[in-house]
């Protein structure tokens, strides 16, 4: 874990309102695991006063400069903006100045996989699954279920091609892909065979369905959630999620920051999301 | 060559080390309850060792589950809580968490509340028979909670009653916190004192809320919050000053402090030592900033002792 001021190598609109970013980050090669985050400070000012937590979409290196030294690590975020913190992220060019703080969290339990791993992405829930997909690539046969309201909202998709995943794209709309949500798509696949292991980000509503259809059929689920928080490291407690069999007498309370945010489906109190 | 020599000025360092009513702190940097866990999340990023004190999130004589979420939101320069004093309790914390904390050569300050007077003098009695912990903060100020807490701060009766009753069963360092959300703060101040307060922090979180309008809901669960960072400084600054004017004590200053400059305000403003609160969320090396930079700041300003520039406002 490192707290490190840097600087803004690019940052690119990808989609309309979403973004890419490059970050200097020297080290964070050999820290980050596949699922993890970090804490962006957006500007050097009180306000906005707080860190906003995004995942780590991938890590990559800048081609070696003409002065001999080494190439040089970044780190790459993929946003959506929603509010004012990634409205500023989004104007950030290249050289600016900017702090991050990670990587933080527990990331994806890559040993309980198998040999056929299942991706279901909703939208900006696309940016912890690549590194994930990465790292199993190589040795498992990995897919993409990539869904989202319309076109704009599909991220990535030539990233993930490049590393073989094949994906299959759908829109609430139908503008790209299969017209339908991307949970008819999974619960169609799964019925076709079930996976060894599934791996879900994206909006509230949608991983609830995804964790329903995959309990029905008993494949083992990772879920990375997001959730409001101020300090990332479990000091804050403000992110808070109750764990399965959670009850006032036997409290069972989780933090999204330093318990997740990835958690096993059944580690999790559904309940509380309906 | 001639044949007088230019002496280098002498390497000074100033004193920075401070008196909590008995207890001796190395410098007045040290975290406000509930933003630095039980010391060991920042381990990591924070050297524990360089700074004043650790003070433990608040505790209570049973473990606490705190408010439902969203329990936080961000506002101009600041933020709202309503965590609802969710923590381990006083048994689970002497027996999980003093462990790492014994390992760290800093004093520990716990900080404690509970849901009735009884209680309050339980978690007071069980503290006072560990020795790791080298003074108490009594909460008698949290205003997310509906038992307990800002019911007693509000109060000067309730507050002397309580602070009677934990004073009776705690002989080490106590400090009592107090809340802002009262009309004159001097006057539970003065009652803390009488009650046998050796020091007073100030201040507690601003009770505030927040709305989104197009939702028209709460942003916090609990409807209310405590607001704190940056945005509450001036308010904190003016409650210490009144503070100082009232009582002898010794006072640790709360409320938003970021860079060297606030801490050093709240020094001239009265306050002996003060609390690094929402600003560890967003800048965990801020403390051992602080330290670095009060250092150079007496320096600079010919400062011998860092005391000289506690309550020294110029009018």
């Amino acid at each position: 874990m490192k707290d490190i001021q840097t600087t803004v190598v690019e940052n690119q609109e990808i989609s309309s309102g979403y973004f890419r970013m490059k970050i200097l980050a020297p080290e964070f090669g050999r820290m980050v695991k596949p699922g993890q985050f970090v804490m962006v400070k957006v500007r050097q000012l009180n306000d906005p006063f707080l860190r906003r937590p995004f995942c780590v979409f991938r890590i990559g290196f800048l081609p070696p400069e003409s002065d001999g030294l080494p190439p040089r690590e970044y780190l790459e975020l993929v946003f959506k903006v929603v509010g004012r913190g990634t409205e500023i992220l989004a104007t950030l060019k290249t050289g600016d100045r900017i702090a991050i703080l990670g990587p933080l969290g527990n990331g994806f339990d890559l040993d309980s996989i198998g040999e056929d791993l299942l991706l279901v992405a909703g939208g900006i829930g696309v940016a912890p699954l690549y590194m994930l997909g990465e790292a199993c690539a190589k040795k498992k046969k990995v897919r993409l279920l990539l869904g989202g309201r319309t076109r704009d909202d599909i991220l990535a998709v030539t990233d993930f091609e490049r590393l073989g995943i094949e994906t299959y794209v759908s829109t609430d709309d139908g503008t790209l892909g299969e017209k339908g949500l991307v949970t008819e798509v999974l619960a169609q696949t799964l019925a076709d065979g079930a996976p060894s292991a599934v791996a879900v980000c994206g909006p509230m509503a949608m991983i609830s369905v995804v964790q329903t259809i995959c309990r029905k059929q008993q494949v083992p689920l990772q879920v990375s959630l997001e959730a409001l928080m101020a300090c990332g490291v479990g000091a804050c407690l403000g992110c808070m999620v109750k764990g399965a069999g959670h009850s006032e007498a036997e409290p069972r309370l989780l933090t999204v920051c330093k318990n997740g945010p990835v958690f096993r489906d059944v580690d999790i109190d559904w309940a509380q999301f309906a | 060559m001639s044949g007088i020599s230019q002496q280098p000025a002498e390497p000074w360092k100033p004193n920075l080390q401070v008196d909590i009513g008995g207890l001796t702190l190395r410098n007045p940097v040290m975290p406000a309850s509930g933003t630095f866990g039980y010391g060991e999340e920042y381990a990591e990023l924070v050297e524990l060792g360089k700074i004043g004190a650790i003070v433990t999130k608040g505790l209570s004589l049973k473990p606490k589950t705190g408010n439902p979420t969203p329990r936080i939101a961000e506002t101009p320069a600041g933020m709202l809580n309503a965590v609802g004093l969710q923590n381990v309790g006083i048994d689970c914390f002497v027996r999980d968490k003093l462990p790492f904390l014994r390992s760290v050569d800093t004093p520990v300050i716990a900080n404690f509340f509970g849901n009735t007077l009884e209680e309050y003098g339980e978690v007071a009695k069980k503290l006072s028979d560990v020795p790791e912990v080298a003074a108490a903060e009594l909460n008698i100020s949290c205003p997310n909670v509906k038992q307990g807490g800002i019911v007693f701060g509000t109060d000067p009766r309730a507050a002397s009653e309580v602070i009677s009753l934990v004073r009776k069963n705690y002989s080490k360092p106590l400090i009592v916190k107090l809340t802002p959300n009262i009309t004159d703060i001097t006057v539970v101040a003065r009652a803390a004192v009488e009650a046998g307060a050796d020091a007073l922090s100030c201040i507690n979180t601003l009770t505030g809320m927040s709305i989104d309008v197009r939702s028209r809901s709460p942003r916090l669960a609990n409807v209310t919050g405590g607001l704190s960072g940056p945005a509450i400084r001036p308010v904190a600054v003016r409650m210490v000053y009144q503070v100082a004017q009232a009582v002898s004590v010794p006072i640790i200053g709360i409320g938003g402090i970021v860079e060297v400059e606030d801490a050093i305000e709240f020094l001239i403003a009265g306050a002996t030592a003060v609390q690094v609160g929402s600003a560890n969320f967003v800048n965990p090396g801020t403390m051992g900033h602080l330290v670095d930079g009060l250092e150079a700041f007496c320096i600079e300003e010919k400062i011998r002792d860092i005391r000289e520039l506690i309550g020294s406002l110029r009018i």
